[in-house]
């Protein structure tokens, strides 16, 4: 409605003397006015922030309920709707709403995934024979952004060290990396240089090999939504959103610690570890109380996203101020 | 272009424009056009609706110099004020959905210790957070704007000193979209765009004020002897 406003102005113009007399002037003018009104529009997100809701997906055979899991009187899971419009996957846009608005054309089948590093086990494998004879499990997770909101997300995957041990990892693996797919002509958003791209995320080998940590291929027991990072992706629910990386096309064994993208782009705010730390802020923001997504009253943040109990011992003796 | 369409007209039509932004936020926010994190939504967009009337505020000096149209200067002050609607919209939703949302009420919510405890948690945070206390900042220093944008204000001012108290736009503005910067987390591309606008708007002045040409109306005028 604004972007309008000069428009009207300059047309209102033509009427006056002076547009004539200082036409040079006005077509100076013209053009500041057009290269402010272009700034206004590129700044503006899309009139409807709302999303695209994902179209409901093949229903996944023999998901099994997992004591893993948190149970209906602990916290009830965010919507179908929620956690399929209100996402952060960069290489789809920086907006919340676009990878639901962009995903749509990802080709998620076939897939393989190449396996790399200190394993024995290298290669290009499908997912399929990844996974094979693995059970897939309901995991229902807390989800915390590093941005201070949640949600609760009923995931379907397979145990991240069940898939770990099929590659048969060295003794020299101490730590595990994960890279997200890079492909300009399916992701509009890598086409921009906000982050390095490809996306890398990494995890320490014991951390990986925790029964919390799962490859996800699903979501509400039907096949996992672009936008949440079809086919495959990684959920750490004790860590910030950010570590779980999507759409992952690479999984390579090492043995020093990754510089996963985040800690590359902003060290000083995102580091290797990042668990969910209420104790520890960002530089910028609090990270003490979280916004579960469709509530008003904020939540007080769980030490470790209240897996503390479960994982823990993986840090012990760790300054988690200085190793966040 | 007569004065009475200015006033009857474009004004009455500008400032209808001025509110759709408002208006649009309210209707989305009723009929579930916003996102999963509506409160995040209505601060983001009131936040940089106050960016873009500061911006548009900035734009008709200029404007009004080049062109030589100077009823444009018609619009300032209802641009300004409508800069600080936003500015305010924007403050009283971090405010409410990021400071008192985050609240513990020991007293319940309707308490003193709840007025007590949100104005020490905005003053705690404004304190704590550079990104807040910058945008804090561009919105205290609109509010002696609003305050003496009257013509009563002007006169009792006189126009010298209303005007170099109205200089503070110009830091208002510039302080707006470092806040805009400083808050996202990646991908700064919006608010470079804000940053450039408001760069140029502000150097465009400090050119002028360099330079010394004199404004084309005042040419026109030249001085009789």
């Amino acid at each position: 409605m604004l972007i309008k406003k000069p428009a009207d102005i300059r047309s209102s113009e033509i009427t006056d003397r002076k547009w004539y007399l200082n036409r040079r002037d006005f077509l100076r003018t013209a053009a500041g006015v057009a290269v402010a009104g272009a700034g206004v529009m590129a700044g503006s997100r899309s009139l409807f922030a709302a999303g695209q809701v994902a179209p409901h997906g093949r229903k996944l055979e023999g998901v099994k309920p997992s004591p893993l899991s948190l149970t209906p009187q602990q916290e009830k899971a965010n919507t179908w709707e929620q956690i399929t419009t209100y996402n952060n996957y960069y290489e789809f846009g920086t907006d919340k709403e676009s990878p639901s608005l962009s995903a749509g054309r990802l080709k998620t089948e076939p897939w393989t995934i190449n396996i790399d590093g200190e394993c024995a086990k290298k290669g290009n494998f499908p997912i399929e024979e990844l996974t094979k004879g693995l059970p897939l499990e309901e995991r229902i997770y807390r989800h915390r952004c590093v941005e201070a909101w949640s949600m609760v997300i009923p995931w379907v995957g397979v145990p991240l060290a069940d898939v770990i041990k099929r590659c048969e990892p060295t003794a020299k693996a101490k730590f595990i990396e994960f890279y997200t797919l890079y492909d300009p002509n399916q992701m509009p958003g890598v086409r921009v240089p906000v982050l390095r791209w490809p996306y890398i995320e990494g995890l320490r080998m014991d951390e990986a090999m925790h029964p919390l940590a799962i490859l996800a291929t699903g979501l509400y027991g039907e096949v996992l939504p672009k936008q949440d990072g079809a086919p495959i992706r990684l959920v750490v629910p004790w860590k910030y959103g950010f570590k779980g990386a999507k759409s992952i096309v690479r999984i390579r064994f090492v043995e020093r610690q990754p510089l996963n993208t985040w800690q590359e782009s902003a060290p000083q705010e995102y580091g290797f570890y990042s668990n969910v730390n209420p104790n520890v802020d960002h530089p910028r923001w609090s990270q003490a109380t979280e916004r579960r997504i469709g509530e008003f009253f904020k939540r007080k943040t769980l030490m470790f996203n209240g897996y503390a109990d479960q994982v823990q011992g993986l840090y012990a003796g760790l300054d988690l101020r200085k190793n966040y | 272009m007569s004065l009475r369409l200015v006033r009857f007209v474009l004004k009455p039509l500008a400032f209808i424009a001025s509110l759709g932004p408002a208006a649009w936020l309210v209707w989305a926010g009723l009929t579930n056009n916003l996102s999963a994190n509506p409160l995040s939504d209505l601060t983001n967009e009131t936040g940089v609706w106050a960016l873009r009337f500061l911006c548009i505020t900035l734009v008709i000096t200029p404007f009004r110099r080049l062109t030589g149209w100077n009823h444009a200067i018609r619009f300032r002050r209802m641009t300004g004020l409508f800069a600080f609607f936003y500015g305010t919209l924007h403050f009283l939703t971090y405010t409410i959905a990021d400071r008192f949302a985050g609240l513990d009420f020991p007293d319940g919510i309707v308490a003193w210790s709840t007025v007590r405890n949100l104005a020490a948690s905005v003053a705690a945070d404004v304190y704590k957070r550079p990104f807040i206390t910058i945008g804090f900042t561009a919105f205290v220093l609109m509010v002696p704007l609003a305050v003496t944008s009257t013509a009563g204000m002007i006169r009792r001012l006189g126009g010298k000193r209303w005007n170099t108290l109205h200089k503070l736009v110009y830091v208002s503005a510039a302080a707006g979209a470092v806040h805009y910067y400083w808050l996202v987390k990646a991908d700064v591309r919006r608010p470079l765009i804000y940053g450039a606008i408001v760069v140029v708007l502000l150097g465009v002045r400090l050119y002028w004020s360099r330079t010394k040409i004199v404004a084309p109306r005042r040419t026109a005028v030249a001085r009789p002897a």
